[in-house]
């Protein structure tokens, strides 16, 4: 006889309100139904009613820890839209901080999943080490999570010395090594918890189009950053993990290896910092009438927002976002198949989502 | 790159894709939306969104779906007059999601699925988040106003 049980809306083994309906038979789990829509804001439709200044600091808070992420994408679109392109100064500045919110979103997510795998000692050994990224996030922007970096034409701040902060990465690299890498892929807590559990077949991640790290531990080889290259990442040399098992193994491993591949590139990008202006913008946007999108690799995969202007107006008439959950949510469904019951907050959590995002 | 041009010649589209602003579109001409649908699904391109725009006075909406080709963003626009336009999501599961989310926002009709409510609630109706006309089962108040007093 199957059963239903719901986890969610509220529940202590989400971070954030959605609902997992899972159908059971003893403790197999062998169909699940999502709900999402308890965060949602209707930030959509804020936006069409805040002007170019204000529509930036709206959609800074779709998210709490891709919030530079939301900002640079959304700055990218309405570049497009402005004829104005950000100094070369300002694409590494945006490089740098997109590189360090994604080491603090692979961090907080590894705490999480710790927590999950019920291995707190770890769960504490990554916020300690988050609050040190938190910390150089903290050095450039002045802010700890909404950074207020990006505007149309260029960013707010300068990194006035950004050889002086390679020992930073390189001390949070080498505490990564040390610690939370080999304990992720080598413990036998790590592994009992995460081999052949939760898996996305690569046929089901194409059809489902998941993408980031979700898509890569199914052996898609896709990321932006290289197949379609922003701000200055065309002058980065990097290396894109990708994991064949596609279980939750397989996208803690893909993670791991990006924490290092994301420290070689912060250190590249604060070795290469052209000089000069950090923005180009004048004191007022002309905007041309038309449709502009943008896309960024964002820690959790590819976001893409679609911006829509009216000439000599100062409100976008349409923005919409596609968020990196919202496309790899639906996935859930099939990584809980077949699992049992207690992996399924694991399973869910394996794919770091964020419904504050899914839900905007 | 020759994916594009197969795509264009198995749709019969005689004008050239046209890069604006970053992204490749294709005026579909007359091929409809699982005709495309299934030409990108052929051509191995990853389905990415919809993305729905209300147009103005009774020209109905714009729908514009996008794929991702090997780093290439493509776009085919579609204009619909009669609320409604046939669903995808048999051809690509990916659909399913932005589908119930534009069906939600702006009262589309996606036909040939069912539908299953995603980010409304018990009493909420289709068409109030980002509708500005009065949805088809609507009374025609409130929404355009309500708009204009947050703007």
């Amino acid at each position: 006889m199957s059963y239903k049980i719901p986890m969610g809306p509220y529940h202590p083994g989400l971070e954030e309100p959605y609902k997992l309906d899972m159908i059971c038979e003893g403790e197999t789990v062998v169909d699940a139904e999502l709900n999402i829509g308890f965060n949602f804001r209707g930030i959509e439709h804020l936006a069409e009613t805040r002007n170019y200044v204000q529509v930036i600091a709206l959609m800074e808070r779709v998210c709490g820890i891709c919030s530079f992420i939301h900002t640079l994408t959304l700055c990218q679109a309405m570049e497009k839209l402005t004829g104005l392109e950000a100094p070369p100064r300002a694409q590494y500045i945006r490089v740098v901080m997109a590189e360090l919110e994604r080491l603090h979103s692979h961090v907080l997510w590894a705490g999480i999943a710790a927590k999950l795998m019920g291995f707190k000692t770890m769960f504490m050994t990554c916020f300690a080490l988050r609050e040190k990224v938190m910390d150089v996030l903290q050095a450039i922007s002045g802010n700890r999570v909404n950074y207020s970096m990006n505007h149309v034409g260029g960013v707010n701040r300068d990194i006035e010395d950004p050889i002086a902060m390679v020992p930073m990465i390189d001390e949070l690299e080498r505490e990564m090594m040390r610690t939370v890498i080999p304990i992720f892929t080598t413990s036998s807590t790590a592994r009992s918890r995460c081999a052949g559990i939760g898996v996305l077949t690569h046929e089901k991640a194409i059809s489902c189009a998941v993408v980031g790290p979700t898509a890569r531990a199914s052996g898609i080889p896709q990321d932006l950053r290289r197949d379609a290259p922003y701000a200055a990442y065309a002058e980065m040399k990097f290396e894109v993990p990708v994991e064949q098992a596609g279980d939750v193994r397989a996208r803690l491993f893909v993670r791991a290896l990006e924490i290092i591949e994301s420290c070689n590139i912060l250190r590249q990008a604060l070795a290469k910092m052209a000089p000069g202006e950090i923005s180009s913008a004048g004191e007022k946007l002309v905007f041309v009438s038309g449709t502009a999108t943008s896309r960024v690799e964002a820690p959790r995969g590819e976001v893409m927002y679609s911006v829509t202007w009216k000439e000599n107006s100062r409100n976008p008439a349409r923005v919409h976002v596609r968020t990196p959950t919202f496309a790899n949510m639906p996935a859930v469904r099939w990584m809980v198949r077949g699992a049992r019951l207690a992996d399924t907050p694991l399973i869910q959590a394996s794919i770091d989502p964020c419904y504050s995002c899914t839900d905007r | 790159m020759i994916a594009l041009e197969t795509i264009r010649e198995k749709l019969g589209v005689s004008e050239p894709w046209v890069e604006s602003r970053g992204t490749h579109w294709l005026n579909p001409g007359a091929a409809n939306i699982r005709d495309v649908t299934q030409a990108m699904n052929a051509a191995g391109a990853r389905f990415v969104t919809i993305t729905a725009y209300e147009l103005p006075g009774d020209a109905g909406f714009r729908l514009e779906y996008h794929w991702d080709l090997q780093g290439w963003l493509l776009g085919v626009p579609f204009q619909i007059t009669a609320n409604s336009i046939e669903s995808i999501v048999d051809l690509i599961e990916a659909a399913d999601w932005i589908e119930r989310e534009v069906h939600e926002g702006f009262a589309i009709d996606f036909t040939g699925r069912e539908y299953v409510p995603l980010m409304l609630r018990p009493g909420d109706k289709p068409g109030v988040n980002l509708r500005v006309a009065p949805a088809p089962d609507e009374p025609a108040s409130g929404l355009q106003g309500q708009k204009e007093v947050a703007k």
